[in-house]
């Protein structure tokens, strides 16, 4: 059996007095979809935000691609850019046009050419499908518009993993599906990914496992089928009672 | 509501000193007067003609010590406002001390220290190091803290460089997290964030408070008249004493030099607001 490409353990982590992860383990294989649920202050995000480093876990290990993320020698920045990041804010940069904003890391950290890496981020502005904005800025594009063009600027890094913070909770509802078409055709290339989301849809369509966190702990971890028709934990199914209407 | 807006109106109206057409600047229109009176004097009078050949030499001296002084002042600013941002306890606290002491001191007063205490200093303790190392190039280079200008040049960039800090500090942390988080993300180091990322967006909010810091260095360059000792090297401010202290011509020179900094501050605010333009945000 193959060694699982993120492999977190017994993670702690503190945010002054708040207790954010007590003790979290969980490992996800390569091309696996795994889909985090819980109550806002679960502490999924922050469980996201430690596989890539932006956030320093107190103690514990976390593993990504057999590199040792939470050891200090490791070049955190070798490890982010195999691991590729969308946030609920998208975090595009205002100042570059589209194609800037998916070109310039490609140049910086990939040490691509000007024409090699504009050539690739049009390519994925095609697969996202807004291949017809490259030259927009950010602010000219509505927020799923935005939401895709930040897919396909980690994609451009040829990340192995990509994690999604709520990547859809700052949508108007009628752009939510345009960005979950593309993060659907994304799982169904065999990306691995983590998402961190409470589209439900989503999650039945494409996700292979889903995690239930509550108060920094893991409290569920199962197969869409069973979460959604017959979970084990009550305060899973309380959860689930006040998100499924 | 109404003739709650109205009651205003007539208010205002009544409030006005004069009844002049309000869409003209009518103090643009007032210097524009002053300065063809200004002009005539200059032409006709060889009074005036004599102060402004004495004082004109300033004027290049005054300009270069803000063109240099303020080049310096954005490095030391950025530098500083880099260290007050940084989570390194040692870098923070070094550029937090510098701020705070040079902005507690007046101007004034940092100029005069820098010129009598620091730079003297330094300049012996170059001196002797050089000596004890038998290398006399060591030497030649003490000469920027025994330079008039140079002096100047330090007090005024190390003055402008902590006000600076805080102009920068200010821009960066209004730049949202998430861009150093995304940027970060992809794999760039910190200083790649910065450079490409975090300060091209930095830039065009504290461009406007660079610009007005510009014209106040410009301002305060006078102060230099303080510490300056070659007659042939002061800027503006002490070309306008030594003038009137000889020729007893207060009034034609005061005049004048009062005139010439108006001047080089109006027309480097039609500089700073023309790149101001050139480089806003498009939102």
């Amino acid at each position: 059996m193959p060694k699982p490409i993120i492999q977190i353990e017994d993670v702690h982590k503190h945010f002054g007095k708040v207790y954010a992860l007590r003790g979290v383990s969980i490992s996800v294989d390569r091309g696996e979809v795994l889909v985090v649920i819980g109550p806002s202050g679960s502490g999924k995000s922050t469980l996201l935000r430690c596989i890539n480093g932006l956030e320093h876990v107190d103690s514990g290990n976390v593993v990504v691609d057999e590199i040792p993320v939470t050891r200090s020698t490791t070049n955190i920045n070798a490890v982010r850019a195999e691991v590729g990041i969308v946030f609920q804010q998208f975090n595009l940069f205002p100042h570059l046009t589209v194609l800037q904003n998916i070109t310039l890391a490609q140049r910086i950290v990939r040490k691509r050419n000007q024409a090699e890496s504009e050539r690739i981020g049009r390519d994925l502005l095609g697969k996202v499908g807004i291949p017809d904005k490259a030259n927009s800025f950010p602010t000219q594009l509505s927020g799923g518009q935005q939401q895709r063009v930040a897919i396909a600027r980690a994609l451009a890094m040829n990340p192995r993993i990509m994690l999604f913070d709520e990547p859809t909770s700052a949508l108007d509802p009628e752009m939510i599906k345009e960005v979950l078409d593309a993060m659907l055709l994304l799982a169904k290339e065999g990306m691995t990914m983590v998402v961190v989301s409470h589209e439900m849809g989503f999650a039945r369509a494409a996700a292979n496992r889903i995690v239930f966190m509550d108060e920094g702990t893991i409290i569920e971890d199962t197969s869409p089928e069973v979460l959604f028709t017959n979970p084990r934990e009550e305060r899973t199914k309380l959860f689930l009672s006040k998100i499924l209407h | 509501m109404t003739s709650q807006v109205e009651r205003q109106s007539t208010a205002i109206k009544g409030g006005r000193l004069l009844p002049l057409p309000r869409n003209i600047p009518w103090w643009i229109v007032i210097l524009a007067i002053c300065g063809l009176l200004i002009l005539y004097f200059i032409t006709t009078s060889t009074s005036y003609q004599e102060t402004f050949t004495f004082l004109a030499s300033g004027v290049i001296r005054t300009l270069q010590l803000t063109v240099v002084g303020y080049l310096f002042a954005l490095v030391f600013g950025l530098i500083g406002g880099l260290g007050r941002i940084s989570k390194n306890t040692v870098i923070n606290t070094v550029a937090t001390l510098y701020v705070e002491v040079i902005r507690g001191v007046p101007l004034l007063v940092v100029l005069i220290y820098i010129a009598f205490v620091l730079a003297p200093a330094a300049s012996s303790l170059v001196s002797q190091i050089a000596t004890a190392l038998n290398a006399p190039f060591l030497d030649n280079m003490a000469f920027v803290f025994r330079d008039d200008f140079m002096r100047g040049v330090l007090g005024l960039s190390i003055g402008y460089g902590a006000y600076l800090s805080e102009v920068y500090r200010a821009g960066i942390e209004s730049i949202s997290r998430g861009q150093m988080e995304a940027a970060r993300s992809l794999g760039m180091s910190y200083g790649q964030s910065l450079r490409y990322v975090v300060l091209p967006q930095a830039v065009r909010v504290i461009l406007p408070p660079l610009g007005n810091d510009f014209i106040a260095m410009l301002k305060d360059s006078s102060l230099v008249s303080a510490i300056g000792a070659v007659p042939l090297e002061a800027e503006l401010t002490l070309r306008g004493r030594m003038y009137s202290a000889t020729t007893y011509k207060a009034f034609e020179t005061w005049n004048s030099v009062a005139l010439l900094y108006l001047m080089m501050s109006l027309g480097l605010s039609v500089i700073v607001r023309y790149v101001e333009r050139r480089w806003s945000v498009p939102k």
